[in-house]
This record gives structure tokens, sequence and C-alpha cells, in this order.
């Protein structure tokens, strides 16, 4: 066997027997047929989309009114629901999941951190109607109850915190989705955090530097790439989650004008009308705005995946 | 400072190993942060946790036998799940027969067969597929599954459910065989056993793991979805088994359906059949996570 | 070159013969506490660092026994020995960065000056700027310029005149023997530099914050031969200022840079324990311990 040379191993494994031909044909076919299918996504929704961009032209995506009695269609509601919603859980998540994947990597000990981890990441699996179903009946109210009503009486006179507090609505979107990326941040920055060689927090110790300042003087500087790759990949999840936040946002057809107000998301607005659209101009303009979300959501994902690739082979290296 | 070291020296020295006043704004802040972090960990845990114990609790106070035996009724209260509990029990497995050949044999095709750039497209149109946001995948098969027939569909809904599942398959199968070693392919090889023998029999089983945790989570991330589901499979009230042709429910979109309602008792549902949602989904999970972070934190 | 070498490597290799070695040391008790009894030639009292009964813990395993060791100031001790004799975990007790390490316990004293490192008050993180330590693999902050690399440790105390940073990131930089190389690239990022000009950084970082004892743990291991001269002569100039520990498993370079040497090794339970210790020229020559005579002559290690 150690005699084989690659190239040998090559002709050989290249053989041109017909079962093995059928295996590698059929193979080969099937994996091309993923590729396939997520051109065929883009296709679709481009073709069938395009109706609602060659009618309204720029209008579609910077028009605020969505009337199907009209049939006139702007998609801006959508889009800065979309931002906001996944802004507030961007606000939310982003500072509490990069402190607990420090205090997972680097402050807990072993015997608290792993436990800890293993349940973060299972909480991951928790479909998304559950945490809408649990966001309509609990959040929602406490969030109503509580923040809002405290925010709206104390802060009421700053617009953004005008009243009334629905309860359901932007703010609400935003926490139950700052809730639903929290294990996507945590789990990729604790490992971005963990890929750090243990050289640099040697270093900077030996200097004089305490724990928290080997962290951040050391280990964040040197994961900071990775760190916003999973900020992002958290942040794509946000925009493209649908089942959740359409049960809390309040599903309003308009741009919000308070924190608390009720709203609506690209996705959830798609879930909501789409089955009772009007075939035509309806049904593309709907289309259209997954093609939006696709563009927005893959930009974000490529970005993410090139930082946190970054990190690990930068890290790697050294 | 001369060599000599008298007391003056120790007295020095122990001053400044005690910590001088300017290190106690730097010993307050590491105090500080640390805590912070702590703090941040349990705001993480406690919601995650809540929804755990709300679901737990209502759910079990709306489980009933009812619940896992009748479809709904037309009008008023009582009636149960099966309609969604059925439904879900079949479009998965579907869904998991279409998607673990394709995934399957997609990984062993960038795994063994692929050149570097093809292997890097699949990879890469896998990772994208895994980011699309699941709502649209429904929009795309509902063009070509529901639209051609005016009919919403079953089987639409178990291929939205694959397109989901085969991604994370693909990857996870690449993976797995990207860790079987070379000398075992060789020596197969040299044995003048064909490809496709050596790699079923031989690269396959040594995977074989690691393929069956990918399936398995792949499984229970689309038992959880709903998104794709609205424009495919729609739902149902009906109890439907076998006819893929026609609507059927499942408890994703039995609980969304359920939670939208204005009364009490879709809403005990909702909760009930959400309870068993989780249940399923997070048994799949701690099952085939605990194998894997078990022999993790052993090695 | 500055190094008064106080023996070369043919000699240590060359002189000590089995029959002559018989008689000075009849190894009956093969413990510690032989060297530090044979040990009256050292200028007496006061040492920089007084080392008594240490004792090194991972968990259950002893990694280190019974410890002493008298290190004078503002000179160069070299501590050698097999790889796994504990010298590099006995180094790092030596300003507590052996803490990192989950699980590890330290039995006995450390004297700093007279005063133990190992009181209920003090902080290791005020020791580690009086004890610095340079590594195995240089390992600059890849995030930050030269400069920064070299003030990152003077900026943790806080804010500074850009003037006086500027002044301690020349005068490091020249007593690591480094600031011709580097003084027109400051802002460089640290990792362009090569391999041995980096561990020079780390040295100019350590100096930075103007430690009084410099620990060095195989510091020219990962460097090539000429990389690994400049650390040497490096070594040489900084002992006039500081006082440095040095572990190297290269016995030229131990003969080459220090004034006394600590030979290690591990005894039958794993644990590593201190052999002899002694000027150097005399461990290499005319070592007192059978086992400190196999390994500087080759014998085994």
């Amino acid at each position: 066997m150690t005699a084989f040379s690659p190239s040998r191993l090559a002709r050989r494994r290249s053989g041109s027997r017909l079962p093995d031909r059928l295996f590698r044909g059929s193979s080969r076919a099937l994996a091309w047929a993923l590729v396939v299918s997520l051109i065929g996504l883009g296709a679709m929704l481009l073709v069938n989309g395009w109706g609602a961009f060659a009618t309204f032209g720029p209008g579609f995506v910077i028009g605020t009114d969505w009337d199907p009695v009209k049939n006139i269609y702007g998609a801006l509601p959508f889009i800065v629901g979309t931002l906001l919603s996944s802004a507030i859980a961007l606000v939310i998540a982003a500072p509490i999941g990069l402190l607990t994947a420090i205090f997972l990597a680097e402050l807990a000990p072993r015997r608290i951190a792993i436990p800890l981890t293993f349940t973060i990441e299972l909480l991951a699996a928790i479909p998304s109607v559950v945490f809408g179903l649990w966001g309509v009946f609990v959040l929602s109210p406490f969030l109503q109850s509580t923040i809002e009503a405290w925010a709206v009486d104390t802060l009421g006179w700053i617009p953004i915190f005008a009243g009334p507090p629905f309860g359901v609505g932007l703010f609400a979107a935003g926490v139950i989705l700052s809730i639903m990326i929290l294990p996507t941040i945590v789990s990729i920055a604790r490992e971005v955090i963990g890929s750090i060689p243990n050289s640099q927090r040697e270093a900077m110790y030996a200097l004089g530097a305490t724990r928290w300042e080997v962290v951040t003087r050391a280990v964040l500087p040197a994961a900071r790439s990775g760190i916003a790759g999973a900020i992002i990949l958290g942040f794509g999840r946000a925009l493209g989650e649908t089942m959740a936040v359409t049960m809390v946002i309040g599903n309003a057809q308009r741009i919000p004008q308070s924190l608390f107000d009720q709203a609506q998301t690209i996705a959830s607005q798609i879930a909501t009308t789409f089955n009772e659209a009007q075939v035509g101009i309806q049904t593309s303009s709907l289309i259209a705005l997954g093609l939006v979300l696709l563009v927005i959501t893959l930009g974000l994902n490529v970005a993410a995946r090139v930082l946190v690739g970054r990190t690990a082979t930068g890290a790697g290296g050294r | 400072m001369t060599t000599p070291m008298d007391t003056g020296a120790e007295a020095a020295t122990r001053a400044r190993l005690t910590g001088p006043r300017t290190a106690s704004r730097r010993a307050v802040t590491d105090r500080l942060m640390r805590l912070l972090a702590l703090v941040a960990t349990l705001l993480c845990v406690l919601p995650l946790g809540a929804v755990l114990v709300f679901v737990t609790i209502n759910g079990i106070g709306a489980l009933n036998i009812d619940l896992l035996t009748k479809a709904p009724r037309a009008l008023g209260n009582g009636g149960g799940a099966l309609n969604a509990i059925a439904g879900t029990l079949q479009m998965v497995p579907l869904a998991a027969l279409i998607a673990v050949p394709v995934g399957v044999a997609g990984g062993i095709y960038v795994s063994e067969f692929a050149g570097a750039r093809a292997g890097r497209v699949v990879r890469f149109a896998a990772d994208v597929l895994v980011g699309v946001p699941s709502i649209l995948i429904g929009l795309f098969v509902f063009t070509f599954l529901v639209l051609p027939f005016k009919q919403f569909n079953a089987f639409a809904g178990s291929v939205s459910l694959a397109l989901i599942m085969v991604p994370v398959i693909l990857r996870t199968t690449e993976e797995m065989l990207g860790l079987v070693p070379r000398s075992l392919r060789e020596g197969a090889l040299a044995l003048g056993i064909p490809v496709w023998r050596t790699v079923l029999s031989v690269v396959i089983p040594s995977g074989l793991g690691g393929i069956l945790t990918g399936v398995m989570l792949a499984l229970a991330r689309a038992m959880g979805e709903t998104a794709p589901l609205l424009f495919t499979a729609l739902g149902s009230r009906l109890v439907n088994v076998g006819d893929f042709g026609r609507p059927m429910d499942a408890l994703p979109l039995f609980i969304y359906m359920n939670a939208r309602q204005p009364y009490e008792a879709q809403n005990q549902q909702a909760w009930g059949a959400a309870f068993l949602l989780m249940l399923m989904v997070l048994i799949i999970n701690v099952a085939v996570r605990a194998r894997t972070w078990g022999r993790q934190i052993g090695g | 070159m500055a190094i008064k070498t106080p023996v070369s490597l043919n000699g240590a290799l060359n002189v000590p013969e089995p029959a002559a070695a018989a008689d000075r040391s009849a190894p009956t008790r093969p413990e510690a506490f032989d060297a530090v009894a044979a040990m009256p030639e050292q200028p007496a009292p006061s040492p920089k660092l007084q080392i008594r009964g240490l004792n090194v813990f991972y968990g259950t395993f002893r990694a280190v026994r019974d410890v002493d060791l008298a290190i004078p100031g503002r000179s160069v001790t070299a501590i050698i020995g097999p790889s796994g004799c504990g010298k590099s975990t006995f180094l790092r007790t030596l300003n507590r960065m052996h803490e990192l390490i989950p699980g590890t316990r330290v039995g006995g004293s450390v004297r700093l000056d007279g005063a133990d490192v190992y009181a209920a008050d003090v902080d290791p993180v005020e020791l580690r700027r009086l004890v610095g330590m340079v590594f195995q693999r240089p390992n600059p902050f890849p995030t930050m310029s030269i400069y920064d690399n070299v003030v990152a440790g003077v900026r943790l105390t806080g804010r500074r005149a850009k003037s006086e940073l500027d002044g301690i990131v020349e005068s490091s930089l020249r007593r690591a023997a480094l600031w011709n190389e580097v003084k027109d690239k400051l802002k460089e990022n640290g990792t362009s530099l090569s391999g041995g000009q980096q561990q020079r950084l780390c040295i100019a970082r350590a100096l930075a914050v103007d430690p009084e004892v410099i620990l060095m743990d195989e510091p020219a291991s990962a460097l090539d031969p000429i990389a690994t001269l400049r650390i040497e002569e490096l070594i040489a100039e900084l002992r006039e200022t500081y006082t440095i520990v040095i572990v190297t498993h290269n016995m030229q370079q131990a003969a080459r840079v220090s004034d006394q040497t600590a030979f290690f090794t591990m005894g039958d339970d794993r644990a590593g324990y201190l052999v002899e210790f002694g000027p150097t020229s005399r461990i290499f020559t005319n070592p007192q311990h059978q086992l400190t005579e196999d390994y500087v002559s080759g014998r085994f290690g």
C-alpha cells in the first residue's frame, strides 16, 4: 500500500468503471442541485418580483404607502421596521452577548462555564414560534406594564418614548429578537475568544495587568474581527427572523412613530399577507420585498463569514 | 539603590507588592467589570430560562388526552391537536427522506470527488442557504410546487423543510468525512475495492456518528420551522393521513394559528402544542449534543 | 562580544572524568539539601530572591519538590535540566504566573528583597511589575504597533504625556538593542519584525515597566543561531541593571550567559527538584553531584 504513488492512486480513484462513474455522477448532481436551488431561489424572487420594480421604480423602496385597494406598494415602512427591530435587538444583545462570551471563555471556572455554554447552545434550538407564543402572552404584557409604562410616564416628552404603550409593538419585537440572537452571538464570540492563543494573555499578565485588562487589551483586540462577525451574524439572523416577530410586532403597515409603536417587518408582512394577496402586482410586490430581504441578509452573512474566518486564520498562524 | 539589601529595601518592596494607592482604581475596575460580565451572563440565561419555565408550566396545564387524540372542533371549545401532531410526524420524516440522500451525497461529493473550486462553490452555497430567511424558502417552493397545481399541499411543505435540512446535513457530512484518515481510503482502494464501495462501506461508516448528529440536529430544526409551511402545507383543521397532495397541519402552524385567536381555549391549546414541540426538539438536541459534548470534555 | 565566558561548552563536556567524579559526590541521598549545604561560596546574605521549601502542585500531582535557592541580585542565574523537570513551572512561581492555570498550589516561600511574595496582602498584579517575564516564543501583541507594544504595560497604570511615552519607548528599545533597527518604523505592526527582533521587542516591552527582576523562559529556543547570539549579548548587558533568571535547555547558553547555574532534574515521583546550585564555572567544570555531572557531560537529558 505504501508503494502506491499518489498519481497512481489518483488514476485509480478516477477509475472508469461504470458503477464508479454512476456513483460519482449522482453525488455530483445532488451537490449541484443545492447550488441550483439557491440560484433558482434568487432568480425566482428576481423574476416574480420584477413587476413591482418595473411598476414603481425606486418608489418601491422609498414609498411609504402600502395600499392594496389603490394598488400602490411602497416598502419603506417594512424596511424601516425590519432595520429598527433588528437594531434594537442588536443594541441589547451585542453588549450582553459579548460580556457573556467573555465570562464563559475567560472568567468562569470550567465547571460553571461548560454547563452554561451547553444550556445556551441548547436554547438556540427552541423554535421561533415558541418564542413568539411566549412573547405574546408573557413578554409583551410584562414590558407593557413595566418598562414601557415607566418610560412613557417619565420620558414621554421625548418623541421616541411617546405612548401609548401597546406592549405588542416594535420594542417587544426588538426584545424578543435580542433574546433569540443571544445564543448565536455568545457561541460564536466565545469560540473566537477561545481561539486566541494563551501566549497573548500571558504577555499581558506578565506586564502586571489585571484580569479585566488582559481581556480588554490583549484578548478583545486580537479577537475583534471575529467578534464583529458574530455580531453581524446575529444581526442577519434578526433581520430574517419571521414568526416570533410577526406575533409580537403588532402588524401595523406604517412607519413606527415611537419606540413602542406597532410596526411590521419585511418578513412579517410577507407572512401575514401573502396567502390573501391578489395574484398580480400585489404578490409581485411581496416577492420583491423578499428580494430586498434576501439581498440584505446575504450581504451581511457573507461579510460576517469573512470576518470570523479572518480571526480563525489570523490566530491560528501565530 | 545598591546591592546590599537592608530592612529599608524590604519595606519598600513590601509596600509596592501590597499595592500602592494608584492601583486601587484598577483593582476596582477589574472587580466591577468581572461582576458586570457575570450579571450579563445571568441576563442572557434568565429570559431563555423563562421561556423554558413558562412553556413547561402553561403547557403541562394545557395537556390532556384530547389534545393528543382529537382534531380541533370547527365550533366552540374542546378538540385537540391531533391534526398537527400527525402532520409533523408525516411531513418531517418525508423531508428527511428527501434531504438525507441529497445532503449526504452532496457531502460525499465535496469531500471525496470535488476539485478545490467546485468544493468551495458548493460549500459556499450551503453556507448561504443556511443564512437565507426561511420564509423566502417558503415563497420559492410556493412558486413551483403550489402555484402550478393551484393547491396548497403537504409535499411542498416537506420540500421546504428539506431545503432547510440539506445544507446542514451536507456540511456536517463533508466535515465528518474530512476527518476520516486518508490511509483508510487508500487501504481499501489498494485492495481493488471500487470507489463507490470504498466510500459506502469504509468511509461513511467511520464518519457515521457525526453524520447522524448533523441529521438529527437538522431534523430538530425542521420540526420547529413555521414560516416555510405558511405558503406550502398551509395548515388544516382536518387530520390528514397520507394525502400529501392536500394541505396538512403541523405543530408550529398549529401554535401560530391558535396563538392569534382571541379565545382562551385556543391559546391554551397553543401552549400545550408548544410544550410538545419544545419537548421533542430539546430531547433530540440534548441526546445528540450530550454525546458530542461528552467526547469534547473527555478528550 | 561582552561576555566573559566562564567556560566553554567543550570544556564542560571534556573535563569531568567519571573516576574523578566518584569521590566528589557520594549520592547517598540525591536530594536538594545536599546542594544547598554545599554552597558556602555564595556571597552571603540578602539575596534578591530567596526561595525556601518551595513545592508546586497541579491538583494532586507534585510538579516541583522542596526547592531552596538564593538568587543574588544583578546577576544572571540559569536554570538547566532535562525537559519535564519543572524548571519552567519553578520560574513561573517567582512572579506567580503559575496561578493562571487553575488547580495549581504552592507551598513554601519566595522572598523578593526579603518580602514574601506569597503573603496574603500581596497583589500578584503588582508583583509582576517588579518581576517581569519573557516567554519561549515571541508574543508581541498582533494588533499593536511597535511603539504601542513597548508601552503596553506602561499604559496600564494610567495616561502619560506623549513626551514621556516617547522617552520610555526609546530608552526601552535602546536597552533591548533594537532601537536602531526600528526607530524609523515605530508605527508598523509588531508582527512585521523577524523572530529575533520580535523577541527583543518583547524584552523591551518587559523593560518598559521598569522591573527589577526579569524571568526568561527559554527566550531563544524559537530563534535562529544569529538571533540567539544577539539575545545572549543582550542578556550580558542587562545583568548590569537587572536580576535575570533564565530557563534554558541549551547548556552552552547557560555556560555563556550565566553567573550561577541551578540544575534541576526529575525524581522517581516525576516531581522536579533542585540537585545542585553554584557558580556556573563550578557547575560545568567541577560538579558536586553525580546527576549534575551526567547531565552537563551530556550523558542524559
